[in-house]
């Protein structure tokens, strides 16, 4: 007779618990002080050059430096261009422009 | 004792298609005994055999098991005292396809609460004692007719019922498979069990293992099928 | 006990009778596993950036004044530095000297600036990560620049900047100001901005009303504000990765309220010999409650552990395509693992209930089926 069904499922789900638990709750302990270390050397890099801007988008001026850019300067060249970097359409412009805006 | 008093049963009720499947039965069912209700399809046995089994109820009438009347019960009360008391045997066999022999026989006793160790040794128990023990792994749909009722046999009795209600049994079984269907049922009587079976054939009707035969038609009980 | 027995004896029937499908269960199983996955991972990417964009950018300037000419973002004479400190509250104004530079060989923009003091001499620059990765082939060592008026300068790259801080200074080019001026042609006496350093955190808002009175034609950026552009990018909600897992989570919920609201005949026969043998209505739906449980903890299980391994293993290479869109240039970073219990219970009440539901409820009409039904077939 082979193992009982339910015994198996119960069996892979403790399974899915145990890994769960290892990787949410374990693993962001481990390498935390190094993970701290670099954080603050990226802090102390943001201080020194006054950074404003995460460097994910390179494509653009506007996606760039995202917190610099006007509301408009997507369609910069032309108020009625289209706005074409695909970027543009994963973030918003900076919200303290929309406030109160149109 | 099974008592029935003036039962009737309609169907599709203030319909056109109104049809009323028993007409004021009023009947003693001994226990202990095999009870064959026999006459011809449409008389309104199997109607007669959901009713005693606790699976429907009475449009009008009363039904007493052991002198408890059961027809005015809740779901929750009509449905355990269908799983403890009465065990069935189906004339389609009813199993579920695409699960094993063993399953199929414990289906019955799950919702019990039973624990799953004891409930499983009592099936392998019981298809031992019907000889398909070999079977117990195997999926339903590739057993022979004769194993399938021997499997619905086993479920039926899985959660140990005072009463067994059969419907048509040898509709599908040859001779010699009903003469041991037969023997089967005559060692249930020994060990104290009451038997109850809706059928027509002669063979089971005739069998010095019954003790009492009903015959009905049209509803009715009649005294004679003759 | 009994409880317990009972719930192990649906799980073990439900099992057995998904097991009988397996190919079509197991597809299904994949499939909604892969829209966990894939709406775990956006989930905690998008939270662990956001978080360290707060970190990092803590560190920025407190208040930044650009010039507006034309609506658009212009030069800024130094000279604005003096009439700025003189308000009350503003404790130092200095000149930022940045801009960006477009490569012609490896179709790149850079971002060009000018630390606050740079060690070396005029002809070197200091690099980001990404830059030397992208920029293509050097002269004899050297970076070939293209100044403002035409002419060619070479410049050496001595030092890289510290590892692991790709996430904001991977396309950075460090340089002296000479340097800056002869390459972008910022005229002596001009800046690219302002940056203005107000102790007091709640004079900031006044300070910045002042500096507009004083300078109408400028415009101030406090760094609360730039931490709240960085909490509302990749808000998950928003964007076309929304978009995108809406419509696959939708195709998904579609598929699946097809495969539970279309019992077959197989399955109504099923459930009437059930309750023929003596399960009760409620056993039934229990035992419905236990298939949809059974599929979708276990999606949910798998679909969050592999969002997890993606987003923090493998630095979510799925998403690198999306976020670098058109650039050439694409930092190197890894993210703070960290899984809120927030996060989690989203995405469980997302998933895990509406399948279960849609699981069980189709079935109650089945269920409630007289027994006796099944002597009648």
């Amino acid at each position: 007779m082979t193992v009982r069904r339910s015994t198996g499922f119960l069996v892979f789900l403790l399974g899915c618990v145990l890994v769960m638990g290892g990787l949410f709750v374990v693993h962001p302990l481990i390498g935390g002080e190094e993970y701290a270390r670099g954080l603050e050397r990226r802090r102390q890099l943001v201080r020194d050059l006054g950074l404003t801007d995460l460097c994910l988008f390179t494509e653009a001026r506007y996606t760039r430096h995202l917190s610099q850019a006007d509301l408009h300067s997507a369609f910069q060249d032309h108020p009625m261009a289209l706005e074409h970097f695909p970027s543009g359409s994963l973030v918003l412009p900076p919200p303290h422009l929309l406030e109160g805006g149109p | 004792m099974i008592r029935l008093a003036s039962i009737t049963k309609t169907f599709n009720a203030g319909q056109p298609n109104e049809f009323q499947a028993l007409k004021g039965i009023d009947l003693e069912v001994a226990l202990d005994a095999v009870s064959v209700f026999a006459g011809p399809s449409g008389s309104g046995k199997t109607t007669l055999l959901s009713l005693l089994g606790c699976m429907s109820r009475p449009t009008s009438g009363r039904i007493w098991l052991e002198g408890r009347e059961i027809t005015s019960l809740p779901e929750r009360f009509a449905v355990r005292i269908r799983r403890e008391t009465f065990g069935f045997i189906f004339q389609n066999y009813n199993l579920v396809k695409g699960i094993t022999v063993l399953e199929n026989t414990m289906l019955p006793a799950y919702p019990t609460g039973v624990s799953h160790r004891s409930v499983r040794d009592r099936a392998l128990s019981l298809l031992e004692g019907l000889g398909i023990a070999s079977k117990a792994g195997q999926h339903v749909e590739n057993l022979s007719g004769g194993e399938q009722q021997r499997v619905a046999i086993a479920r039926a009795l899985i959660n140990d019922p005072a009463i067994i209600i059969a419907d048509e049994p040898t509709a599908h079984l040859d001779s010699s498979l009903a003469r041991r269907l037969l023997e089967i049922f005559g060692g249930f009587r020994r060990e104290g069990k009451t038997i109850l079976i809706a059928c027509h054939d002669p063979l089971i009707i005739e069998s010095p293992v019954v003790d009492r035969v009903v015959f009905m038609r049209d509803g009715r009980i009649v005294p004679h099928d003759h | 006990m009994k409880w317990i027995e009972r719930q192990r004896a649906f799980m073990d029937y439900t099992l057995s009778s998904l097991w009988r499908r397996k190919l079509r269960n197991l597809a299904l199983l994949m499939v909604y596993t892969l829209v966990i996955f894939l709406l775990s991972s956006v989930i905690f990417f998008t939270d662990a950036l956001r978080k360290e964009a707060a970190a990092v950018l803590e560190a920025g300037p407190e208040m930044i004044v650009q010039r507006t000419v034309g609506g658009r973002h212009s030069l800024i004479p130094v000279a604005y530095a003096e009439r700025i400190e003189r308000i009350r509250g503003a404790s130092s104004v200095r000149p930022r000297l940045w801009g960006y530079y477009y490569h012609q060989a490896s179709r790149t923009n850079y971002t060009i600036l000018v630390p606050e003091t740079f060690s070396g001499p005029d002809d070197t620059v200091q690099t980001g990560g990404g830059v030397l990765r992208t920029w293509g082939a050097l002269w004899d060592g050297r970076m070939y620049f293209r100044t403002h008026d035409g002419n060619s300068l070479f410049l050496l790259p001595t030092s890289a900047m510290s590892d692991g801080a790709d996430l904001v200074t991977a396309d950075l080019i460090l340089m002296s100001e000479p340097t800056f001026r002869k390459i972008s042609g910022v005229p002596e006496g001009h800046a690219t901005d302002l940056v203005v350093r107000v102790r007091n955190e709640r004079e900031r808002p006044t300070v910045a009303e002042k500096i507009v009175r004083e300078l109408p034609d400028t415009r101030p950026i406090l760094r609360e504000e730039i931490a709240r552009t960085y909490a509302a990018i990749f808000d998950w909600r928003a964007g076309y990765v929304v978009v995108l897992l809406g419509s696959a989570v939708l195709a998904f919920f579609i598929f699946a309220w097809d495969k539970a609201t279309g019992l077959s005949a197989e399955e109504k026969t099923e459930i009437g010999i059930l309750k023929g043998i003596g399960w009760d209505t409620s056993d039934v739906l229990m035992m419905k409650f236990w298939e949809g449980a059974v599929v979708s903890v276990s999606a949910f299980a798998l679909g969050a552990i592999t969002g997890y391994v993606h987003v923090y293993f493998a630095s979510a290479s799925l998403f690198e395509h999306a976020l670098k869109g058109w650039s050439i240039l694409y930092p190197k970073f890894t993210l703070r693992p960290q899984v809120s219990a927030y996060q989690l219970a989203v995405l469980f009440f997302l998933t895990v209930v509406p399948y279960t539901l849609l699981t069980v409820v189709p079935t109650w009409k089945v269920a409630v089926t007289d027994p006796d039904a099944v002597m009648r077939r």
